[in-house]
């Protein structure tokens, strides 16, 4: 099966200069947002946006236009911030969009603040992404040139500021409060919601903060149609989405295709498989944030409802990890793990300490020094980050961080319980002393 | 080192972009890393300065992004990438050996990341935030070296493109 090319259709097609505003305008662009200005922001919301379906493309899956329309009545100003600070691990599909179509992400963005009446977005753009910076800096500065962007844009009156903003490494500004801490000035900590961005965001304003492929994805549907959009995909999944597909596979890119899509044809079909003959031990659906998928899992449609509630994962952020019969799924879950509890922020205890002692204990299970009781040892206190230990997942913290390192934890327990058993229970080197309870050494 | 005139100008356009000055502080941080190579403390007081803020609270949101350096580093920063898709794939052992070619030497700095977003490149490293993807160590210390050399130019230790002026 093809891809459906959407929202990478020009990177695609023009690889030599998709980024440029001459080619960007040669294939069509700013159509849409001329069209749009002739459109009602209700209109462009309710007919367009929440008619096509579109759900964020960042992890959480939210509707669009939904969480659009969360925006309190006559309170301005509002702000619109454009979450560029992809860190999901294995996530590289923004990466791609900034770099090689900032024209169709700014499109975007002035369609979308004319919909929610904004008249100041930011762009925050991760901090590693110079190129990307550079591209969408230069892109900005066309568009102001070309009156897509400032004041009056195109004779219609709608004035729209564009704020480009660099970050400095640091996955929870990737977070949706987070970003808005960061943009404050702040560190990137996430807030406790409620109050929700919508309601106060950015500055204590109501803010709507929205993700790079989503808002790429606007100029398409203004074009084409909410009702088409909607034509595309499976149920509540409408339209494309771009997996990023890595690892131990062929071909490792980003396909857009269809939601629906079976894993397999993305991961053997488009991405050619696992390479040199060798066999899938297991995938990661959705990010690293999400619970692990088994080869009986291949022919399983993308869809992100049936994902989460039937398979107790999730599609998260589109990135497809796949990992071949030689690897150890202990050594990947201490690589995430070490990964959370470096970007856990320190704000909620739970994720603070919980992250720091799952990494410690997955990095001497996976280095030779496990203990037979390992794995209880972290569902046991996991359940204070995690209560339940069941999917879709419950919490006792501010964000998403301290929960998705317990997906690595319960797929272990979920898929790999007896080989982690045999393993430490036939491990007979140095074995690091537990002292019994009340008392003695430690 | 405080800012020069020039960078001071251009500080204070950059304040004035926000609705609240203390926004400008990542922007006034990579600023300050263009100009002296890393932040130093008496960068982080008169950014303190320039936004109001005392030199604790310039330090306490500094220290919590990885990109900035507080401490003099190379001219060179490379970062290689172990999370999962690098790390089946020798990121590990490319750290591992690049971290060995390059340990007393002062124009280069090489560290550990977490993913960088490039997994189709993997394994994957940055030369000051420029890609170069999928390398082996030979193909690695190739490239390092001519940027060392300046065969190719290196952006700054902050990513900024050297012709292009200091970040904006």
């Amino acid at each position: 099966m093809p891809e459906t090319r959407i929202v990478t259709k020009r990177l695609r097609d023009h690889p030599e200069d998709s980024w440029t505003i001459d080619r960007y305008l040669a294939t069509g662009g700013y159509g849409a947002l001329r069209k749009a200005l002739g459109m009602s922001p209700e209109a462009i919301q309710d007919e367009q946006v929440k008619a096509s379906g579109l759900r964020g493309r960042g992890g959480a899956g939210f509707g669009t236009g939904q969480k659009w329309s969360f925006l309190p009545k006559d309170v301005y100003p509002r702000y619109l911030a454009v979450n560029a600070d992809e860190g999901e691990p294995s996530t590289f599909k923004d990466h791609m969009l900034v770099e090689r179509d900032p024209h169709q992400l700014i499109e975007g963005v002035v369609i979308s603040a004319f919909a929610v009446e904004c008249h100041q977005a930011f762009v925050y753009v991760r901090g590693e992404f110079a190129l990307g910076y550079e591209r969408l800096r230069r892109a900005i500065d066309e568009a102001y040139e070309r009156g897509f962007l400032g004041r009056d844009i195109l004779g219609s009156g709608f004035d729209l500021d564009v704020i480009l903003h660099r970050g400095a490494g640091c996955y929870i500004a990737g977070d949706e409060t987070g970003l808005l801490s960061s943009l404050e000035g702040e560190r990137a900590m996430p807030r406790i919601k409620p109050p929700f961005p919508a309601v106060q965001g950015l500055f204590a304003k109501p803010t709507v903060v929205n993700n790079v492929e989503t808002l790429s994805t606007v100029p398409a549907i203004i074009e084409r149609g909410g009702d088409w959009y909607a034509g595309l995909g499976v149920g509540r999944s409408t339209g494309t989405r771009i997996f990023s597909v890595s690892g131990h596979v062929e071909r490792p890119a980003n396909y857009e295709v269809e939601l629906g899509t079976t894993f397999r044809e993305l991961i053997e079909g488009l991405a050619g498989g696992v390479p040199g003959g060798r066999s899938m031990k297991f995938f990661i659906p959705g990010g690293a944030s999400s619970p692990w998928l088994m080869p009986e899992h291949l022919d399983e449609p993308t869809d992100m409802d049936h994902v989460q509630n039937d398979l107790k994962s999730m599609l998260g952020s589109g990135a497809i990890m796949v990992f071949d019969e030689t690897t150890d799924p202990l050594l990947v879950a201490w690589r995430l793990a070490k990964f959370f509890a470096h970007e856990s922020c320190g704000k909620c205890t739970p994720c603070r300490e919980g992250s720091g002692w799952i990494e410690k204990i997955l990095y001497r299970m996976s280095h030779g020094l496990g203990r037979p009781d390992d794995l209880d040892l972290m569902l046991d206190f996991g359940d204070n980050i995690v209560p339940g230990l069941n999917a879709p997942f419950a919490q006792t913290t501010i964000c998403a961080l301290g929960p998705s390192i317990m997906s690595h934890v319960v797929s272990l327990d979920r898929y790999f319980r007896d080989e982690i058993a045999e393993r430490m229970g036939a491990d007979t080197r140095t074995r690091i002393p537990v002292a019994a309870p009340g008392g003695g050494s430690r | 080192m405080a800012f020069t005139t020039q960078n001071l100008t251009r500080a204070r356009e950059i304040v004035a972009r926000y609705p609240v000055a203390k926004s400008a502080i990542l922007p006034l941080l990579h600023l300050a890393q263009d100009q002296d190579g890393w932040v130093s403390p008496d960068a982080m007081e008169e950014i303190g300065r320039i936004l109001d803020l005392t030199p604790a609270q310039v330090l306490g949101v500094c220290s919590f992004y990885s990109m900035f350096k507080r401490e003099p580093v190379g001219q060179l920063v490379v970062s290689v990438c172990t999370n999962v898709s690098c790390l089946v794939n020798g990121g590990p052992e490319l750290l591992r050996a690049l971290e060995d070619r390059h340990l007393d030497d002062d124009d280069v700095s090489v560290e550990e990341v977490e993913c960088i977003a490039a997994c189709d490149l993997a394994p994957v490293m940055q030369v000051n935030y420029d890609y170069h993807g999928p390398v082996d160590v030979e193909a690695a210390t190739t490239i390092i070296d001519e940027y060392k050399s300046r065969v190719r130019t290196p952006r700054t230790i902050s990513g900024t493109r050297v012709d292009a002026g200091a970040a904006r």
